[in-house]
């Protein structure tokens, strides 16, 4: 029998998640287990989860170690997997936005300088607005940046706006909604294509029951 | 003698080549340097846009091949009613997705070339199954005809960002991006349903087919599923039906291809490992009259797949000492030879060498240390 392998984020969305792919007739009890294990197998239901990195999720979904994952659309925007999209699970809600100080006054006759984890997305959406800037690749507390004068703005995952508030910055565009989707392996999608059916099949129809 | 690791690639490589062979392909062999401008003109018919370059000493500036199909294409001829089908083994220099440096990547594939009539669209694509068939019989093909979409695209008139979303969003199986950006471009119901339909209907060519002629009923794309219906019945002939999915996501850049798309996937290997098409638009890009259809076998995508299944590099490991002499040697590595097993001999065994088993030689008998089943 051929296992279906999933790949989980860490996490409450992976949690979530996990609940879904259980409805959808895909359980593994063992994976509510409280240990340190990675990896949770239920042979009898033929699938198999594991626990990545959130942002590892779609590496192992395009590299085939997961027929399918969960990973947030800032994740497939910043790195353009090889995968199929196939479902917006509308959960992990928040939205890709540029933030600045609140006496920020952009000065279109300088490049813009700009902190952020999502180089190609920040590129990408200034690309388009035809402004010319300069990227400060940073891995954590980019809201340090423009209060420390490294950068102009930053562009990061805004989800309550709490932590830009408090540290004295402003909401100033959205770039692009952000939520978890469902994603499989393009070669798995033909191999497991029955199962791979069934769920986006159960998945969609909870989507719609919860709408 | 047994196949090792190494070869295993090598003997699909040839494998393929005997098949071209037998089609009435010839091989095509060219210089590993073409002119950068040629790559230059057409860089969006290159996988990766970046090529290696160098100046020649007449101050010409050359490219390290990124690609086999613009060469042939370019040195070829257009005489009427002939079909040229080539075959090549080349070596093409790409930027690695993963190392985003420069890799070579062997390349085994097919062109054929004239004017094209159903049989040798047939007849390519029955070789793509085939090729496929010597990698692994656990194979599909996804084939498609880009005529329904390009025809609707046509109609549609739309500006290009919102057109390459929507491709996509079809090459994604993004169902829920392609309804909000048709939503956005405020296109009509029976627009949105046919883009729609070609990403819900993929499946097994026979079962689709059906479903996507009830939505697309123009006349382009009813000649389009006329001809797919006709090249499918003559692989269904040929054994291969089972093997045909119908799936829209295998859709290419329509500056350079129209018509039959493919791509072939064996199970195991994460990425597609055959891709191929007609590239009319190419053609003419090009100022060729006719008509073309090719593919390629990937092999840097196959490389792992080959190579998983031999724990050895060498079956067996001859130890033996400073006094024993050369000739006492050569006979013992030569009757081991002549059971048909790969032999070295070595003073000492190194643990780098992966070897089912070990022999001593000792005063002229060789004796085993170990052995593995």
């Amino acid at each position: 029998m051929n296992m279906l392998n999933i790949a989980l984020p860490k996490g409450r969305l992976g949690e979530k998640a996990y609940a879904m792919f259980e409805r959808a007739g895909f359980p593994c009890p063992s994976i509510k287990e409280n240990n340190r294990k990675l990896i949770f197998e239920n042979e009898a239901a033929g699938v198999r989860y594991f626990w990545v990195k959130p942002s590892d999720v779609a590496i192992y979904v395009e590299r085939g170690a997961a027929d399918l994952g969960i990973v947030g659309k800032d994740i497939l925007l910043e790195y353009e997997p090889d995968v199929y999209e196939l479902l917006d699970l509308g959960m992990g809600k928040c939205r890709m936005a540029v933030a600045a100080k609140r006496d920020f006054r952009d000065d279109r006759r300088r490049t813009l300088i700009v902190a952020t984890k999502f180089a190609k997305i920040a590129s990408r959406y200034y690309a388009s607005q035809g402004r010319d800037i300069d990227i400060i690749h940073l891995n954590g507390s980019i809201e340090l940046a423009p209060i420390l004068s490294l950068s102009d703005v930053i562009v990061d995952i805004v989800e309550t706006g709490t932590t830009l508030k408090e540290n004295d910055l402003t909401e100033r565009e959205t770039i692009v909604p952000i939520s978890a989707r469902l994603i499989a392996n393009k070669a798995s999608y033909k191999f497991q294509s029955e199962a791979i059916g069934r769920i986006v099949e159960s998945m969609a129809k909870q989507l719609e029951e919860t709408t | 003698m047994k196949t090792t690791n190494r070869n295993r690639a090598a003997s699909v490589s040839d494998a393929l080549c005997t098949l071209y062979e037998s089609y009435g392909f010839t091989q095509y062999n060219m210089s590993k340097f073409e002119a950068y401008d040629l790559y230059v003109r057409n860089k969006d018919f290159l996988i990766s846009d970046s090529v290696i370059t160098f100046t020649d000493t007449d101050g010409k500036l050359l490219a390290l091949k990124p690609d086999v199909t613009l060469s042939i294409v370019k040195s070829g001829k257009d005489v009427p009613d002939v079909v040229q089908r080539v075959y090549y083994r080349e070596n093409v220099y790409r930027i690695s997705k993963g190392t985003h440096s420069f890799r070579e990547m062997p390349q085994t594939g097919l062109e054929c070339i004239g004017a094209l009539d159903t049989f040798c669209l047939f007849d390519v694509i029955r070789l793509s199954c085939l090729s496929l068939n010597l990698i692994s019989p656990d194979y599909v093909l996804d084939l498609t005809d880009l005529t329904p979409l390009s025809a609707l695209f046509a109609r549609l008139d739309l500006p290009k960002p919102q057109r390459d979303a929507m491709l996509k969003c079809i090459g994604e199986k993004n169902l829920h991006e392609l309804r909000a950006l048709s939503q956005a471009a405020s296109l009509d119901t029976n627009a949105a349903k046919q883009l729609e339909a070609l990403v819900t209907s993929a499946g097994k060519a026979r079962d689709v087919l059906p479903r996507l002629e009830a939505v697309f009923t123009d006349d382009e794309s009813k000649a389009a599923f006329d001809r797919f219906e006709a090249v499918l019945s003559l692989l269904e002939d040929a054994g291969l039906g089972d093997r045909i999915r119908l799936d829209f996501s295998v859709v290419s850049d329509m500056k350079y291809y129209n018509g039959f798309v493919f791509k072939g996937f064996v199970r195991g290997v994460p990425h597609s490992v055959l891709s191929g098409g007609q590239y009319d638009p190419l053609m003419r890009r090009m100022g060729r009259t006719s008509d073309a259809i090719g593919f390629a076998v990937y092999f840097d995508e196959l490389e792992r797949y080959l190579s998983d299944d031999d724990p050895y590099d060498v079956d067996t490991l001859l130890l033996y000492d400073a006094e024993t002499p050369p000739a006492t040697l050569e006979r013992a590595l030569q009757a081991i030879r002549e059971t048909g097993v790969s032999v070295t001999a070595q003073r000492a065994q190194q643990t780098a060498l992966r070897c089912r088993r070990v022999l001593k030689l000792e005063n002229g008998e060789v004796k085993t240390v170990y052995e593995h089943a």
